[in-house]
């Protein structure tokens, strides 16, 4: 690869592993807190999947860097100007509808981005891509089949869900945004043309909110700044907990 | 105690590895699961290439502790143990004596990919069953219940 574009692919990979290791955590907080036992466990099968993800990439982007970090300093020793990930994933869980709707946009989303990261010219992102989206085609099978059910369901779960996207919906654009640095790896081959996925991203997601009998909001606000490091006061108290032992104990380990 | 690993000849590595198991499915072995893809040996050093289930599966690093203490226990000091991720793990890699063994043991075995519809009762052999969760006790998990018989079981997710 060309060397002049290697600090943008660290930065990509680190932000593709904050996107994937804070919701996982945001999911792990429903450990104990499900609504019932079968739900509680799936949420938190979803959280593994995504901190799984966020290894492998923090793991491959230490490798690039070669500083001799490890996917541990990565996630644990950085403050949340450092992080990039998108901020939809470090909202608060909300109740379960808010938790679901958030998960049912990134799991479409994630459907299309990694099954294009899958023929990135990088083949240890190619690689990463391909497990993933075996998974989030599973996980999107559940939230979809959720948000049919909580929209399609009683007053009070459609009231819920319904609030729930329109509390959503304007921190969507910046899943589609991107940056300067990032358009040079697209060009490269390496990274996915996020622009490229709002349409069939919209289209998917319409079609469900339709068939849970949930309206499209029209809100037109919207916020951004995650991938530059300029987060909600939310991702502070989430760092905080989970770097709290790291930071009381630097190096330590299970 | 010294052995001898100048030779090319792996067989015995597989044999030593077959009683490495699951440790969440402790009746499938790493190659019933088609977890382990590979071992080579260059002079004294041995490679044994795993495949990871699912991203987040925290069995993963207990098989690969297992992989060096069988090893060593056998007198193989030189281990290494790397993980390759593509091609990505699929159910289809799953043996046929794979499949049986997670049947014996009441985990209905994964359907092949091009048939992902075809779910048995591992208890009584019908398919008419319910799905009651798409997650279960483990990552590679399912829940279903047989509505012939009434029992539930998990089910071992294609993927």
């Amino acid at each position: 690869m060309d060397t002049e574009l290697q600090p943008a692919l660290i930065n990509y990979c680190i932000a593709l592993g904050d996107d994937s290791v804070v919701l996982g955590h945001r999911l792990s907080e429903w450990c104990r807190n499900g609504p019932f036992l079968e739900e509680d466990l799936a949420l938190t099968n979803v959280a593994l999947d995504f901190i799984g993800r966020a290894r492998m990439i923090y793991s491959y982007a230490a490798e690039l860097e070669g500083k001799g970090r490890s996917e541990d300093d990565i996630a644990y020793l950085r403050d949340s100007r450092e992080y990039h990930n998108l901020l939809i994933n470090e909202l608060p869980n909300g109740d379960f509808a808010f938790t679901m709707a958030r998960q049912f946009l990134v799991d479409v989303y994630d459907m299309g981005f990694f099954t294009e990261l899958a023929q990135s010219k990088d083949p240890m992102l190619a690689a990463i891509a391909a497990k993933a989206v075996k998974e989030s085609r599973y996980h999107l099978r559940r939230s979809e089949d959720w948000i049919k059910r909580l929209g399609d369901g009683t007053e009070e779960s459609h009231d819920r869900v319904q609030k729930a996207f329109k509390d959503l919906w304007g921190y969507l654009p910046e899943m589609f945004d991107v940056s300067d640095e990032e358009q040079q790896l697209v060009d490269a081959g390496i990274a996915v043309n996020r622009r490229a996925l709002e349409e069939n991203w919209t289209a998917t997601v319409y079609a469900v909110m339709r068939e849970a009998t949930l309206d499209i909001p029209d809100d037109s606000w919207s916020i951004s700044g995650g991938r530059d490091g300029v987060h909600t006061e939310h991702l502070g108290f989430l760092l905080t907990e989970m770097q709290v032992l790291q930071r009381n104990y630097p190096g330590q380990q299970w | 105690m010294v052995v001898d690993t100048d030779k090319t000849d792996t067989a015995p590595l597989f044999k030593l590895l077959s009683s490495v198991c699951d440790p969440e499915i402790p009746v499938l072995t790493l190659q019933d699961l088609g977890v382990l893809r590979d071992i080579s040996i260059a002079g004294n050093e041995i490679n044994v290439t795993i495949t990871p289930t699912y991203s987040g599966c925290p069995a993963v690093e207990v098989m690969q502790e297992d992989i060096k203490t069988v090893l060593a226990d056998a007198g193989y000091q030189h281990v290494t143990v790397q993980q390759s991720l593509s091609p990505a793990w699929t159910t289809d890699w799953m043996s046929d004596a794979g499949r049986e063994k997670l049947r014996a043991y009441g985990i209905a075995p994964p359907a092949r990919q091009a048939d992902s519809q075809n779910i048995q009762c591992p208890q009584c052999g019908s398919g008419d069953v319910k799905r009651i969760s798409e997650f279960g006790s483990t990552a590679c998990k399912a829940l279903y219940q047989c509505q012939d018989c009434l029992e539930p079981f998990d089910y071992f997710k294609c993927i």
